[in-house]
């Protein structure tokens, strides 16, 4: 009963629940720690389709831990750009053909976006 | 005639008490409603009383009468009366009209900076979270809503007390509670006597939200302990002022404790405040028809005035 009630809520009421139980538990968190912090009747399967759209998002870190991953909140997204950059990232990771994306992301861009990126690869040059 | 026009300047000395009354006997959001609406409608009449005081004693003067082409002089109580009662009209309205001016650019200075500290934080949902020692939590109107929250008050409570912080905040939102406050606000600032029902009415907006958020989690009990810790560690990091703007509710406003025993008894039946109900309605209702039969009578002795109409 509780369970259909809990997997019946908002995406967005779901991903706050889930990121709301990482930034209160301070150190990196398993799903199935996630899911004992959430005190809600959430299937562990659902708590890990959180975590990881949360991490598509670019505000919350991963890293590997046995067969699974272990989550934590992203810290310094207070620069905005960054999570704008993170975001493209998992983007371009998740089409199989990396190439291809870039080609058109670089031939759509406007002509004072290309002048910025020349003017950055230039800096990196010297 | 005239006379009738002091009704609405008294009447709102009766809202406090009332107010408080409704917030007792009527379910918390009919009494949101209620008080909100009676608040802003004594406001206006009380304005608008204190603006016809202020053009009869302007039409007392040779200069303006000309301007309002009176060709007999108006007929109104005696000149000691009438002119020191205008000449306290303009004062009243200047310093109603500055507070008013004040507060509304205070607060909206007030909410940018909190929107902007909000999407500057990392959010996920509709949650944006803050990392500051200091707990606290309130709701945050705009588009989309969002409900900020601190690390040190997420650290502070448990998975389901965590469930039942942010239906309290997400029930402010949808409630749209910012414009009763306000509004409370704004009817504050036109009458000193209103001042006491702006806290009504925020004690108001937190007792519907308490309610949604208990129908929303299915317990009030876990509600009530929701809002206790949450306040209590707001308590112990003391009072300092977190910048947010006044009409964003947060989830420690008003008087906690009543909160909490409210959310601890039984909900009230319906039938339960008719009387105050009726009361709200007679003291607005008689504040709005002095006003209107007050500037009535008024336009008529223009009228006879400027020779339109005999008296």
């Amino acid at each position: 009963m509780t369970e259909a009630k809990d997997e019946r809520r908002p995406a967005g009421e779901l991903e706050a629940s889930v990121m709301a139980a990482l930034w209160a538990a301070g150190t990196p968190q398993t799903p199935g720690q996630v899911q004992l912090r959430l005190g809600a009747d959430l299937a562990r399967t659902t708590v890990t389709t959180i975590l990881t759209r949360l991490y598509d998002k670019g505000v919350v870190e991963r890293h590997r831990q046995g067969r699974g991953y272990a989550y934590l909140p992203v810290r310094d997204v207070q620069d905005a750009h960054g999570l704008t950059a993170r975001r493209m990232h998992s983007e371009l990771d998740r089409d199989n053909d990396r190439e291809t994306v870039l080609a058109r992301f670089v031939a759509q861009l406007s002509p004072g976006d290309e002048r910025i990126l020349r003017d950055l690869l230039e800096s990196d040059d010297q | 005639m005239t006379a009738l026009l002091l009704l609405p300047l008294l009447l709102p000395f009766a809202l406090p008490a009332l107010a408080r009354r409704a917030l007792d006997r009527l379910a918390p959001v009919a009494a949101l409603w209620a008080v909100t609406g009676c608040a802003v409608i004594l406001a206006g009449c009380s304005l608008a009383a204190l603006g016809s005081f202020v053009l009869i004693g302007l039409l007392k003067v040779p200069l303006f009468a000309g301007l309002g082409e009176l060709i007999h002089p108006l007929r109104t109580a005696s000149d000691l009366v009438v002119l020191p009662a205008a000449a306290t009209s303009v004062g009243v309205l200047a310093v109603c009209g500055w507070t008013l001016v004040r507060s509304v650019l205070h607060q909206t200075r007030a909410f940018r900076a909190a929107r902007t500290e909000a999407g500057r934080g990392p959010s996920a949902g509709d949650l944006c979270v803050v990392d500051s020692p200091r707990p606290d939590a309130y709701a945050l109107p705009g588009r989309p809503h969002r409900i900020v929250v601190t690390t040190a008050m997420l650290r502070s409570l448990d998975g389901p007390e965590r469930e039942a912080l942010f239906a309290h905040e997400r029930a402010h939102n949808d409630g749209h509670h910012h414009y009763f406050l306000g509004a409370a606000e704004l009817a504050a600032h036109c009458h000193p006597a209103l001042r006491p029902v702006r806290e009504t009415i925020r004690l108001a907006a937190e007792r519907a939200a308490d309610e949604a958020a208990a129908a929303s989690v299915g317990d009030r009990r876990l509600t009530a302990r929701a809002i206790a810790r949450a306040a209590l560690a707001g308590q112990a990091a003391g009072p300092a002022s977190s910048g947010r703007p006044d009409f964003a509710p947060a989830a420690t406003t008003g008087p906690v404790p009543q909160r909490v025993q409210a959310l601890l008894a039984a909900p009230l039946g319906p039938r339960a405040g008719r009387a105050i109900a009726a009361l709200l309605v007679v003291c607005t209702a008689l504040s709005c028809a002095a006003s209107v039969v007050g500037m009535a009578d008024f336009h008529h002795r223009v009228e006879v005035a400027q020779g339109d109409e005999t008296p």
